[in-house]
C-alpha cells in the first residue's frame, strides 16, 4: 500500500518537475500511439463505411474477421510484425525493426480493426431511410457520406477513444518490435515493465500513474468534443 | 461541430505529432548497433552506464535488446543482431562450432547463488557440493522457482539437475518462464528456492525476502562472453559497429569501470572484469 501512495506522489513530482526522461518517454508514447490511431482512422473509417453501406460477396466474412481483429493479442501482432521486419524477413530491407516506426506499424494493426468494426456498427445503426431521403433531396454521394459521418459522430468518437486506448496501453507488441531501447523506443508501458523487472516498484507505479494521466487527458479532450457534439444535436 | 472532423483540428494534431521529440542525444552519423544480451546486464543497470559511454565515442546508437541468453543467441545466430553479450558458455561453444559466431572473448564474471527462504527448510546450508544442494531441493520440502525460459541461468540450472541425477518434476517445481527479476520476486513471495546470478540478486536484495543458502562451487561461476555474428553468413550485419562495441567491452578503461560498478550502491562490485583471461584458469581458481 505504501508503495502505491509513494509511487503516486513520486509520479506527480516527476510530472510537476518536468523530469526530462519521463517527459521524453511520455512524449514518445503519445506520438507513437497518436500516429497509429490517426492512421487507423484514415483507413478504418472508410473501410467501416464500406462494410456498412455496400453489399458484396464475402462481406460478412470480412466483417467477422475485422470484429475478431478487435481482440487481436498484442504479442501475436508483435511476433508476426517482428518476423516480417527482421533483416532476413520479407520487409527486412526497410530496416525498421527496433524503431518507433515499427511500433506505429504494430499498433496500427491493433487499432485499425477496432476503428473499422466500430465505424461499421455506428453507420449501420443509423436509420436507413436517411440515405434515401438525402439522395431524394439531391445530395451528392460525398455529401451523403459526410452527413452519415456527422450523424454517427458520437459512436465514431467512441471508436477513436477505443482505438487510442487499445494502443497506448499495450505492451507486448511495443516490447517485441520496439525493443525498449532507451531514448528511442522506450514507451511508458515498456518502461513500466522494465522498472518492475528491476525491482524499482515506486518508479514503475509513477510511470503507471503518468500513463493513466496521459490517457485520461487525451480521452477527456475527445470526450469533451463528443459531448459538445451531443448537446448541439 | 457541424463539419466534423474539423480539418484544422486534424492538421493541428498532425503538426503536434510530427514535431521532433525533445530528445537530447549526441550526433549520430554511424549505423545503429543492435546488441542482443541477457536480462542481467540490463536489470543490474550495468548497460545503462556502459552504453552511453560507447555511444559518445562511436557516434552511433546502441539498440539493446535484453532478453534471455537463449533468445539473444537465437536472434544473433540469425544475423538479427550485430553483437551478443551472453552467459551460457556451453551453448555459445555449440554455436561457434556451427560457424554462427566469431571473435568470442571473455568480458566479465560473477557467480550464481542458490537463494531460499531465511528459514532454509530444505537445509541447503549444510550441503557440501552443489549436487547435494540440488538433491536436497528435489526432496520437495520447499518449492523451487525455475526461470524455464532458456536463459543462461536456466540452462545452468538444467545442467546442475542433470549432474545431481535428478529430473525436476512435481508440484514443488515451479516453471515461471520469466526474467530473473520476476523470478526472484515469485520465489520471495512463495517462499521458494531459486538460482540467480549474484548481480541481479544484489541489485534487488532490498525488495526480496531471500537469503543466499548455497554458493562458492566452481560450477556456479557465471561467465559473460561477447561475440560477433559470422560476417560471411550475414551480409546485412553491422560488423564494424558490433566489433567496435566488443572492443569497447574489453578495453582497459571499460574493464576498470566494470570492476567498480555497483560498489557505491550495493557495497560490493556486481561483476569482476575478465578480459584476456582464460576460462579454464577462472574455473580452476574458483575450484
Amino acid at each position: 500500500m505504501d508503495l502505491i501512495l509513494s509511487g503516486t506522489r513520486h509520479a506527480f513530482e516527476l510530472l510537476l518537475r518536468g523530469d526530462p526522461q519521463v517527459m521524453e518517454i511520455m512524449w514518445l508514447s503519445l506520438r507513437v500511439s497518436g500516429i497509429a490511431t490517426l492512421l487507423s482512422l484514415v483507413t478504418g473509417v472508410p473501410l467501416g463505411m464500406l462494410l456498412a453501406l455496400r453489399r458484396f460477396p464475402g462481406r460478412t466474412l470480412l466483417l467477422g474477421v475485422i470484429n475478431t481483429g478487435m481482440g487481436l493479442p498484442p504479442v501475436v501482432v508483435g511476433l508476426v510484425a517482428s518476423i516480417f521486419l527482421w533483416r532476413t524477413g520479407p520487409l527486412g530491407f526497410l530496416d525498421l525493426l527496433y524503431t518507433p516506426s515499427a511500433i506505429v506499424i504494430a499498433q496500427f494493426a491493433l487499432a485499425a480493426p477496432v476503428v473499422a468494426g466500430l465505424t461499421a456498427a455506428a453507420i449501420q445503426q443509423l436509420d436507413p431511410r436517411l440515405q434515401i431521403q438525402l439522395a431524394g433531396l439531391g445530395a451528392s454521394r460525398l455529401q451523403i457520406l459526410r452527413r452519415l459521418l456527422h450523424e454517427a459522430r458520437l459512436p465514431l468518437l467512441a471508436a477513436v477513444i477505443a482505438g487510442f486506448g487499445s494502443v497506448i496501453s499495450e505492451v507486448g507488441a511495443s516490447m517485441m518490435v520496439g525493443g525498449n531501447v532507451l531514448h528511442y523506443t522506450r514507451v511508458l508501458t515498456t518502461a513500466t515493465v522494465l522498472e518492475t523487472e528491476k525491482g524499482n516498484f515506486d518508479v514503475a507505479i509513477a510511470l503507471s500513474v503518468v500513463l493513466l494521466t496521459l490517457t485520461f487527458c487525451v480521452t477527456m479532450v475527445v470526450t469533451t468534443v463528443q459531448q459538445r457534439g451531443a448537446l448541439r444535436r | 461541430m457541424t463539419n466534423f472532423p474539423r480539418p484544422a483540428l486534424a492538421v493541428a494534431c498532425l503538426v503536434l505529432l510530427g514535431a521532433p521529440a525533445p530528445v537530447h542525444a549526441p550526433a549520430r552519423t554511424n549505423r545503429d548497433v543492435i546488441l542482443a544480451t541477457t536480462t542481467s546486464t540490463q536489470d543490474t543497470g550495468l548497460l545503462d552506464s556502459l552504453v552511453p559511454r560507447f555511444e559518445h565515442t562511436c557516434g552511433c546508437r546502441v539498440k539493446t535488446i535484453a532478453v534471455g541468453t537463449g533468445r539473444a543467441l537465437a536472434l544473433a545466430a540469425r544475423g538479427e543482431a550485430d553483437v551478443a553479450l551472453v552467459h551460457a558458455p556451453a551453448l555459445e561453444e555449440r554455436y561457434v562450432a556451427q560457424g554462427k559466431f566469431v571473435g568470442r572473448r571473455l568480458v566479465m564474471t560473477n557467480d550464481f547463488v542458490v537463494l531460499g527462504p531465511k528459514a532454509d527448510p530444505a537445509g541447503l546450508k549444510h550441503a557440501k557440493q552443489v549436487e547435494d544442494a540440488f538433491r536436497a531441493l528435489a526432496e520437495g520440502k520447499a518449492p523451487f522457482a525455475s526461470r524455464a525460459d532458456s536463459s543462461g541461468t536456466h540452462l545452468l540450472e538444467l545442467t546442475l539437475w542433470k549432474q545431481a541425477g535428478i529430473e525436476p518434476k512435481g508440484p514443488w517445481y515451479l516453471e515461471v518462464g520469466q526474467g530473473m527479476g520476476a523470478t526472484l520476486r515469485i520465489a520471495s513471495q512463495k517462499e521458494a528456492y531459486t538460482l540467480s546470478d549474484r548481480g541481479t540478486f544484489l541489485a534487488q536484495r532490498s525488495t526480496l525476502d531471500l537469503d543466499v543458502v548455497f554458493q562458492g562451487a566452481p560450477d556456479l561461476l557465471n561467465i559473460y562472453h561477447v561475440m560477433l555474428p559470422n560476417p560471411d553468413s550475414f551480409p546485412k550485419v553491422n560488423i564494424p559497429g558490433g566489433r567496435a562495441f566488443a572492443d569497447f567491452l574489453v578495453a582497459p578503461e571499460t574493464q576498470a569501470f566494470i570492476g567498480t560498478f555497483g560498489t557505491t550502491r550495493f557495497g560490493e562490485p556486481l561483476f569482476k572484469p575478465a578480459a584476456n583471461r582464460r576460462e579454464e584458469d577462472l574455473r580452476r581458481r574458483a575450484a
